[in-house]
């Protein structure tokens, strides 16, 4: 499997925050994306961490999470079924680099 | 270069370059009141072109508008320049992060609680030495003691984690556990980085650069130290084995370059010199023109030669290196770098004919005409003076 998304600096946040599917999500207001032809560049004035967001898709889904009432929901809506899976597991590796947060 | 289901890797993607860099170099002013041996950038003296404050502020608006998150932003001291508040706040409140290098020679207590109000700000305080007579020999004497009072500033002032910068030498290379101590006595980040032979360092590399030892050791130390900061610099130590944390990729006029004081843009913070040279950020189309469309960096774009490293098994850990390295030490641009970890640099370095010499410089002349750099002593200014 191809990886969705690299994130610069491995180091653990201070307090990982739990992927719950079912909640709600947004893009943090402190992370910037710079759209590229691979995906788009995602920066977090916060952490001052770079991650690279390795798919148009997945750029899309992050940028759209806070129209949909649940994660899941924005998943089904926008991620073929095969791929869903990945595109979760993506989700989650952002929450855990504060890329989205629950809102 | 591997593909992932057909489609390029990430790191294929960078070395075509991209629209904008993902963070650049900015050095604001070539005055210093340090003449470090190793000084990237041969500062020393302001040079009469300097940019402007109007013009600085016109880059700070083209990288905002070209979305780069942040600037490392060096010199020279950046702290030397009148306008550094300005810029700096203007900068972030461009939404264009600073991270900033500073020798910390004016990183006064006031000054420490002006930067630790802003958002969006780094400081690193450079280092060379754990112990005062170490770092002294190479950035002069009494800086040692600077950069700590700057330290104990930025603490006093709650800064937060701020970074100790540290470029490793032969003689610095045993102390990285002292620098850890240091740094952690602080809270702060330490950054390792790698000493080019680039501006002075021309003429002080051979006698400071790590031994091949010390390079190994290195390596392992930063694999067991996966929270210091490194910059992407130690790449050709990847050849080793596991890769280190990183792009590992030179980066130079693809995904990073360097604005100098004047407005010149390089490929990079380490290749200041006519040869890499891209553009003018004064010319028509600024930044955006010359790193979008300059020849140099159009040529960089273009999928390099493994030359003499094509048939070794680690090309694709190492990429043969850093470019400025091997220019600087005379080396051929698609051969080995000079502190290539199988040994072929140094094979390399024994043949080669000539070393370049930039024509860009700006050391304070030396009255006595010895081309060997030696660190000048610092000379505070009174208290006073420098609480503007």
């Amino acid at each position: 499997m191809w990886r969705l998304l690299s994130v610069t600096d491995t180091r653990a946040p201070h307090s990982p925050p739990v992927f719950d599917i079912d909640g709600s999500w947004r893009l943090n207001p402190q992370v910037a994306l710079r759209g590229e032809a691979f995906g788009a560049l995602a920066y977090h004035y916060g952490t001052r961490r770079l991650i690279f967001l390795k798919s148009r898709p997945l750029v899309d889904l992050v940028s759209s999470l806070d129209r949909y009432a649940s994660a899941a929901e924005a998943i089904a809506a926008l991620i073929p079924v095969p791929e869903r899976a990945d595109y979760g597991r993506a989700l989650a590796r952002l929450a855990a680099s504060e890329v989205i947060d629950a809102h | 270069m591997p593909t992932e289901n057909g489609r390029p890797t990430l790191k294929e993607r960078f070395t075509r370059g991209l629209d904008a860099p993902i963070c650049l170099t900015w050095e604001l002013t070539y005055a210093c009141n340090l003449a470090c041996v190793h000084c990237l950038s041969s500062s020393g003296r302001r040079d009469p072109r300097e940019l402007t404050p109007a013009e600085a502020r016109q880059i700070v608006d083209d990288l905002a508008a070209m979305k780069v998150f942040y600037v490392n932003i060096g010199g020279g001291e950046p702290m030397m320049r009148p306008d550094f508040f300005d810029l700096v706040g203007y900068a972030v409140d461009s939404k264009v992060g600073v991270k900033f290098s500073t020798n910390g020679t004016r990183l006064t207590a006031e000054r420490a609680r002006r930067l630790a109000a802003m958002d969006y700000l780094d400081v690193q305080v450079s280092l060379d030495g754990a112990l005062a007579s170490t770092n002294d020999a190479v950035r002069g004497e009494g800086s040692f003691a600077a950069a700590r009072t700057a330290m104990d500033n930025l603490a006093a002032a709650g800064f937060g984690p701020f970074k100790i910068s540290v470029v490793v030498t032969k003689e610095n290379a045993t102390q990285l556990d002292a620098f850890s101590a240091i740094a952690e006595s602080y809270g702060a980040q330490l950054r390792l980085t790698r000493f080019r032979p680039s501006g002075r360092g021309v003429d002080s590399w051979e006698a400071l650069h790590p031994t091949a030892d010390q390079q190994r050791m290195l390596y392992h130390w930063l694999l067991e130290h996966p929270d210091v900061l490194t910059g992407d610099s130690f790449f050709h130590l990847s050849a080793l084995g596991q890769p280190l944390d990183g792009l590992n990729l030179c980066g130079a006029g693809r995904v990073v370059c360097l604005i100098d004081p004047v407005g010149d843009v390089y490929a990079c913070p380490f290749v200041i010199d006519q040869e890499f040279l891209a553009g003018n950020v004064r010319n028509a189309g600024g930044f955006a023109e010359v790193w979008q469309h300059s020849d140099l960096f159009t040529s960089l774009r273009q999928p390099q030669s493994a030359g003499a490293c094509a048939s070794c098994g680690s090309y694709d850990a190492c990429q043969g290196g850093c470019m400025a390295a091997k220019f600087f030490t005379g080396l051929p641009l698609d051969g080995p770098d000079p502190e290539c970890v199988f040994g072929h640099g140094e094979a390399a370095l024994a043949s080669r004919e000539v070393r370049p010499r930039s024509e860009v410089g700006h050391s304070k002349v030396d009255p006595s005409g010895i081309r060997i750099p030696v660190p000048t002593p610092v000379r505070f200014r009174s208290p006073a003076h420098a609480s503007r």
